[in-house]
């Protein structure tokens, strides 16, 4: 084919797209996986219901940039503020009024919520999938043969910034110390005289908040649907536990190492196996390195 | 009976003789009319297909009634909500055989539920007109059990021939991991020997997946002269994206999974200069004023869009052709279910909204390649490749 005739060593270039496609595919984990890990963090909580402010940031961002034509910068800003509104109103309403906040009931109330809100977007929405165009210019960038979306550089722009910004928060500042104190000890944090409802309060704003950066950055390249969350959410998930719940430098790895090893098994493999390679191995690393590649060794199990 | 005759002439006596005598009334008026029974999803997740089919059945019955019904004798209607669930078909299908004694069944509109209540209509010995694409349901033919939408046999048929008048000799598949892509690649690989084509490379994805670059990566590599994608959005627009991205300039065929307005919004710019099979309903302002299919075409549109005060939807054309083709078996039939069913197969050159249909005791559906249009989007619109 002509494509191929005027490149050289087309196999190189091959990789080379296969990498880039992975590490595509893996900002996007990434994001969603630092969500997880940020509560995990604070918390001690896995929200199962992040793939659905995933899917809320995007679908919002779909509405006000899209439809009504809200200048990007703003509409960005605004469909963030609001999934993060969404979150608290989550966190108030759901989760600090339980009795017995026993993790896995915790766990359970946030898969409930995963389907309310997919529920609640599916008659906002529609069923139908939306585009939106992309943040700035389509067309691809040439690396030695290889093509690479703009779109990408945003995402991995952003992700960088995230996370920059949240280590900063977590090291530097005395709310991010003391959220953390939250999460070592509850019962600790709360007798030095933490306000350990309001810190539940931040962490879950915090966390869906990114959720929705994730979910309105990743909109131009993925399409946004009501049920776009669970998987997602569940990708999101595994590249957090790869890399090690509650790091977040692990939550980044995690997801572009997801992201490569997908396009790694389609390019080497057969995209029949996507899904299962990336999981397959996903376990193998469990299995030797039970809290991650990055987490810490405790582990804790229900 | 216990029942005391009293001499003197109870009035509680004579009011149970009255409704004796309305009950007993009751079939025989009900005989006045011929009953159709539908099954439709018109609710859940495939109300896309069931809403629109619902509306044309009604549409058509009145259509009919209007111009004096069939022999003398007016249709009616028994609709029931399937939701898109092969049980609720089936109970539905109980309905109509036991209760509402239906002589000829419409629906339902997705494949599992169609499969689900077949063998129901098989025992009856009750006409079924399925509005279902799915192959399994006329092949192998069953004696009662036909349909109107047209199979993935048909559109591949239609793709392929397109391309041999291109020159095109190898292609490269890439299919959706559901049961329409799955079914649509067994139809891809089965039929490319037929039309002289070469599948260099098989690749997969997932309804939800995001990034479809590696795998157009290894199809690239492979060289081939056309790449088939079959699937339902979003999917399909992502590959339609991903290959601009990597700047592939092979052509692309899609599916009729993807044949409406919703693909050419998600995929944008990159919707440009692809190829698809479709239904005529789609291009019907394109057709040529020689298309037998032309006049039912815009008929069946402008009446839609008139009484239903919405946009014609590509889908409620299956059961509209099922009602119209039961009408025509209907007639001289006197209501027997066996002879409305020998009419079916004899009809011959019967021009429909889904296609020509010719009915045989060897094909249920009735359709042939020509049910299928490709047409190619240019500027953001369809466009009628001959």
């Amino acid at each position: 084919m002509a494509t191929r005739q005027q490149q050289s060593g087309p196999l190189m270039q091959e990789i080379l797209q296969y990498l880039f496609s992975g590490i595509t595919s893996g900002a996007i984990y990434a994001v969603i996986a630092l969500g997880f890990s940020m509560l995990y963090n604070s918390t001690d909580l896995i929200n199962f219901a992040h793939g659905e402010f995933v899917m809320l940031g995007g679908l919002a961002l779909v509405t006000l940039w899209g439809g009504l034509g809200v200048p990007l910068l703003a509409a960005l800003l605004i469909s963030v503020a609001a999934v993060a509104v969404v979150g608290a109103a989550f966190q108030r309403l759901a989760i600090a009024t339980v009795k017995n906040p026993h993790p896995i009931v915790l766990v359970i109330i946030t898969v409930g919520a995963s389907i309310l809100l997919r529920g609640v977007a599916m008659v906002i929405w529609g069923k139908d999938s939306h585009s939106l165009p992309f943040f700035s210019g389509h067309a691809p960038i040439d690396v030695a043969g290889a093509k690479l979306l703009p779109q990408s550089l945003w995402i991995f722009a952003i992700a960088a910034a995230i996370i920059v910004a949240l280590q900063f928060f977590f090291k530097a500042t005395l709310t991010g110390k003391a959220m953390e104190a939250c999460a070592v000890s509850r019962r600790a944090a709360w007798l030095t005289g933490i306000p350990t409802g309001r810190m539940n309060l931040l962490a879950f704003i915090l966390s869906t908040g990114s959720g929705a950066v994730a979910g309105a950055i990743i909109a131009p390249i993925t399409m946004c649907s009501y049920d776009m969350g669970t998987m997602l959410g569940l990708k999101g998930f595994c590249a957090a536990m790869l890399g090690g719940l509650g790091s977040l430098w692990g939550a980044l790895l995690g997801g572009f190492l997801l992201g490569i090893l997908e396009a790694a098994g389609v390019g080497l493999f057969s995209s029949g196996y996507k899904d299962a390679i990336a999981f397959v191995l996903l376990l193998l690393i469990l299995y030797v390195k039970p809290a991650g590649l990055l987490g810490s060794a405790k582990v804790q199990r229900f | 009976m216990t029942l005391k005759t009293n001499p003197k002439g109870n009035p509680r006596g004579m009011w149970l003789a009255v409704l004796l005598t309305v009950l007993i009334a009751a079939p025989a008026l009900a005989a006045d009319v011929y009953k159709i029974g539908g099954l439709f999803s018109v609710t859940g997740p495939a109300s896309f297909l069931g809403d629109p089919e619902k509306r044309s059945l009604e549409m058509a019955v009145a259509e009919i009634n209007a111009a004096g019904g069939i022999d003398g004798k007016m249709l009616e209607a028994v609709i029931y909500d399937t939701e898109g669930d092969p049980q609720k078909a089936v109970s539905g299908i109980n309905k109509l055989i036991n209760k509402d004694q239906v002589l000829a069944i419409i629906g339902p509109s997705t494949t599992p539920a169609t499969l689900a209540v077949k063998g129901f209509a098989e025992r009856a010995q009750i006409p079924l007109v399925s509005c279902a694409a799915g192959i399994a349901i006329t092949e192998p033919v069953t004696p009662w059990t036909f349909k109107t939408a047209q199979n993935d046999v048909l559109a591949v048929a239609a793709v392929y021939a397109h391309m041999q008048k291109h020159g095109i000799q190898k292609i490269a598949l890439l299919t959706v991991a559901d049961a329409f892509g799955e079914s649509g690649k067994q139809q891809l690989e089965r039929q490319a020997a037929d039309h002289g084509l070469q599948i260099v490379a098989v690749e997969g994805f997932g309804g939800k997946d995001t990034d479809m670059t590696a795998q157009l990566t290894k199809i690239r590599a492979a060289g081939p002269d056309a790449i088939v994608c079959w699937g339902t959005n979003p999917g399909p627009a992502v590959v339609a994206k991903n290959i601009r991205q990597l700047q592939i300039e092979v052509p692309l065929y899609q599916s009729h999974g993807v044949a409406s307005p919703k693909f050419i919004e998600l995929a944008g710019e990159a919707a440009e200069g692809i190829f698809l099979p479709t239904g005529k309903i789609l291009v019907a302002g394109l057709l040529p004023p020689d298309d037998p299919q032309k006049k039912v075409l815009n008929d069946y549109i402008l009446l839609y869009t008139e009484t239903q005060k919405m946009p014609v939807s590509g889908f409620g054309g299956y059961a509209w052709d099922a009602m119209h083709l039961l009408a025509e078996a209907m007639k001289g039939a006197a209501g027997d279910r066996s002879k409305i069913r020998d009419n079916l197969e004899k009809i011959d050159n019967f021009p429909a909204v889904s296609g020509v249909f010719r009915f045989s005791p060897e094909d249920h559906n009735g359709l042939g390649p020509e049910a299928f249009v490709m047409v190619r989007i240019t500027d953001g619109l369809w466009s009628l490749e001959r």
